[in-house]
């Protein structure tokens, strides 16, 4: 097991940069999502730390090794692809112990490593099992099972693991996943397009666009302090509310002829760029009153287009100071269309200069 | 597919009689089906082509349906060249330029992201309600009740090859006739719990007992299982101790997976909550939107009034 590090990398398919410059670290043991629309890069990152693909620049370090030239055969990678993969004719106690008997490692050692990863993975009842008997969702986990009999693995690396598995079943993979995770603290990097995949697996996701990395942080921080309006786009639902505005102190933006406090200092900014304001649905609060004593809130007058139903709420679409906006409220809240306002915290509002988030 | 007893009419005529191609109905199925090799136009304009229709006509109705579905400028591209949404939104344009009585629509969304998913669902209702207003049918099927709710109309819950209940999706949602009900209707499922009425409280394990919410008293004190929402439950400081199983996070929301001795129960949290597996939080159950079902698993108290 090893901390990795990405330093100056960059990757381009003859000529066509599909990977823009940059510095990476993978801590050891973490738990991470690569998530990203298709053709973001994430395969192209994958490739590069299993060495199947040499970055056009920059080095790749295990522990402080350089090992950007080694083979994928001499890195200690593990991968685990979207479609299991089996030695078929094998048992499946000699497909956990290949990678073991292919090492020269003692047998004693190998016999009780393949007990212990068949114990976690809850395999042991299917051990003297041919392979290719097994449903998909069992091979997939002995592809997972190569990887982890293995001391001395840097990372195991998975491109969309639970593509093939039923809904039913991938709740009880993910579980497990991170039951390896926090029990042999194996650094685990998961890749998916999936938000609520990535979401739900990971300590740290890594948002990827047009390949570059848009954000790397907890699934908290991304729902909270988006990066961009992108992330506040592609993380949650309903998006984030995003409204045009500008500069109105160095506090306060203007949103359509409201005034609203904002945390970040704004004086530094230019008047070529491009403000927008971002609210999560979740911090807004809809009133039927624009009274607001409260110092740390601000309030936007909201008119109400319609109102959707949902299961267990009402999703009210509206426009706040003329610009779209989309209330969660509760199923059972009545919601009284005159003289009706948002309001919301200073501290949960996002500012945005030319589309990335303005810190403070 | 034939069917092996009973009838099926449309209109008073007798549709067992009229083959397929001929009855009028579009369907859109859950894979995108599509030609791939057609470009979009030709795609959408492939059936009425087949219908013998004359050209204006069909480029009328093509034009149309293109501009329905939002694909305006990609009449000329080829299937291949368009994402999972746009293919799907060339199937669905196909069945509108049809103009057939009868739409199916097979979990239209089901193979889409759920951030397509979510832009797609509003677009289809209000597209739908616009096309179909007075006349004609839509049929909808998905497992997701999220989605069944938005659509709105009518709703039949089926389960194993049998209709369990039908009525308004408002109606089905807030009595549901029984527990299968009460499960299949509800994403994550609704919190189904055996207890026994014991004076005001339910009792459902040693040291776990909720509170008989008022409007129930006049229940007799025997065997129910009862019912509460997922989103009816609190992580608060004062509540009773639960071992959280797994966290997971759908959309905007964190739906745990909780428990305490034997008894299992679902969450959903506003919001994106981090929690370890096996840690111990304070859980509070909402007892105002408490549902009782009776010990043959019929709803006998839903808290939105009238008593089954």
């Amino acid at each position: 097991m090893a901390r990795i590090d990405l330093e100056g990398v960059q990757h381009s398919y003859g000529g066509v940069e599909a990977l823009q410059q940059f510095d990476l670290t993978w801590e050891d043991g973490g738990r991470y999502a690569i998530l990203g629309p298709s053709g973001c890069g994430k395969t192209t990152m994958l490739n590069i730390m299993s060495g199947i693909i040499q970055p056009t620049q920059g080095r790749i370090l295990f522990d402080g090794r350089n090992i950007t030239s080694l083979a994928t055969a001499e890195r200690n990678i593990a991968q685990v692809f979207q479609f299991p993969v089996i030695y078929a004719t094998m048992k499946v106690w000699d497909n956990l112990a290949f990678p073991l008997v292919c090492r020269d490692v003692p047998k004693e050692q190998i016999a009780k490593k393949v007990e212990e990863v068949a114990d976690t993975l809850s395999l042991t009842h299917l051990l003297d099992r041919s392979a290719n008997r097994l449903t998909a969702d069992q091979k997939q986990l002995i592809s997972l099972g190569r990887g982890l009999v293995r001391d001395d693995v840097a990372a195991v690396l998975m491109d969309e693991p639970l593509t093939v598995i039923d809904p039913d079943l991938k709740f009880r993979l993910r579980r497990k996943l991170k039951e390896i995770n926090e029990r042999y603290r194996t650094t685990l990097i998961y890749v998916t397009h999936d938000q609520n995949e990535a979401m739900t697996f990971a300590e740290k996701i890594m948002v990827m666009d047009k390949g570059q990395i848009v954000q790397m942080g907890t699934p908290s921080e991304l729902f909270e302090r988006p990066n961009t309006t992108f992330v506040g786009y592609f993380i949650g639902a309903p998006a984030m509310n995003v409204f045009p505005a500008t500069v109105k102190g160095e506090h306060q933006v203007d949103v359509g002829g409201s005034t609203v406090t904002v945390a970040p200092n704004l004086s530094q900014l230019t008047d070529a760029t491009s403000l927008k304001l971002g609210i999560r649905t979740e911090h807004i609060d809809l009133q039927n009153s624009s009274r607001n004593q409260d110092p740390d809130h601000s309030t936007l007058p909201f008119k109400i287009d319609r109102i959707d139903d949902f299961d267990t709420y009402k999703l009210v679409i509206g426009t706040a100071s003329g610009h779209v906006a989309k209330i969660k409220v509760d199923r059972n809240q009545a919601v009284h269309p005159e003289n009706l306002f948002m309001t919301f915290k200073t501290q949960n509002c996002c500012v945005y200069a030319n589309e990335q988030l303005v810190e403070g | 597919m034939q069917i092996n007893s009973g009838s099926l009419s449309n209109g008073g005529v007798d549709f067992l009689q009229v083959p397929v191609w001929k009855r009028n109905v579009a369907m859109v199925y859950q894979q995108f089906i599509n030609y791939p090799h057609f470009t979009v136009y030709k795609n959408i304009a492939f059936p009425l082509r087949k219908q013998g229709l004359d050209r204006s006509e069909i480029d009328r109705r093509v034009r149309r349906a293109i501009e329905q579905v939002g694909l305006q400028g990609f009449e000329e591209r080829r299937i291949q060249a368009l994402s999972g949404g746009q293919q799907q939104r060339v199937a669905l344009a196909r069945s509108l330029a049809k103009s057939s009585q009868i739409l199916l629509l097979d979990e239209p969304l089901v193979n889409l992201d759920y951030k397509l998913r979510e832009t797609l669902r509003e677009e289809l209702k209000t597209l739908i309600s616009s096309q179909f207003n007075a006349e004609g049918i839509v049929v909808y099927s998905s497992t997701d009740p999220l989605e069944a709710m938005q659509f709105g109309g009518d709703l039949i819950v089926m389960d194993e090859g049998r209709i369990l209940q039908q009525g308004p999706a408002v109606e089905v949602f807030e009595h549901p006739a029984t527990c299968r009900v009460a499960e299949i209707t509800n994403d994550p499922s609704m919190n189904l719990w055996t207890a026994q009425l014991d004076g005001d409280r339910f009792r459902v394990a040693p040291g776990l007992d909720l509170p008989r919410p008022e409007r129930m008293r006049d229940l007799a004190p025997t065997d129910y299982t009862v019912g509460f929402r997922a989103n009816d439950i609190r992580i608060e400081e004062g509540g009773l101790d639960f071992e959280v199983e797994l966290s997971e996070i759908a959309g905007s929301e964190t739906i745990i997976h909780l428990r305490r001795g034997e008894k299992r129960m679902i969450a959903r949290v506003e919001g994106v909550v981090s929690l370890q597996m096996q840690q111990t939080v304070p859980v509070k159950i909402n007892t105002d939107w408490l549902y009782a079902f009776n010990s043959n698993q019929h709803l006998v108290h839903s808290p939105f009034g009238r008593t089954n």
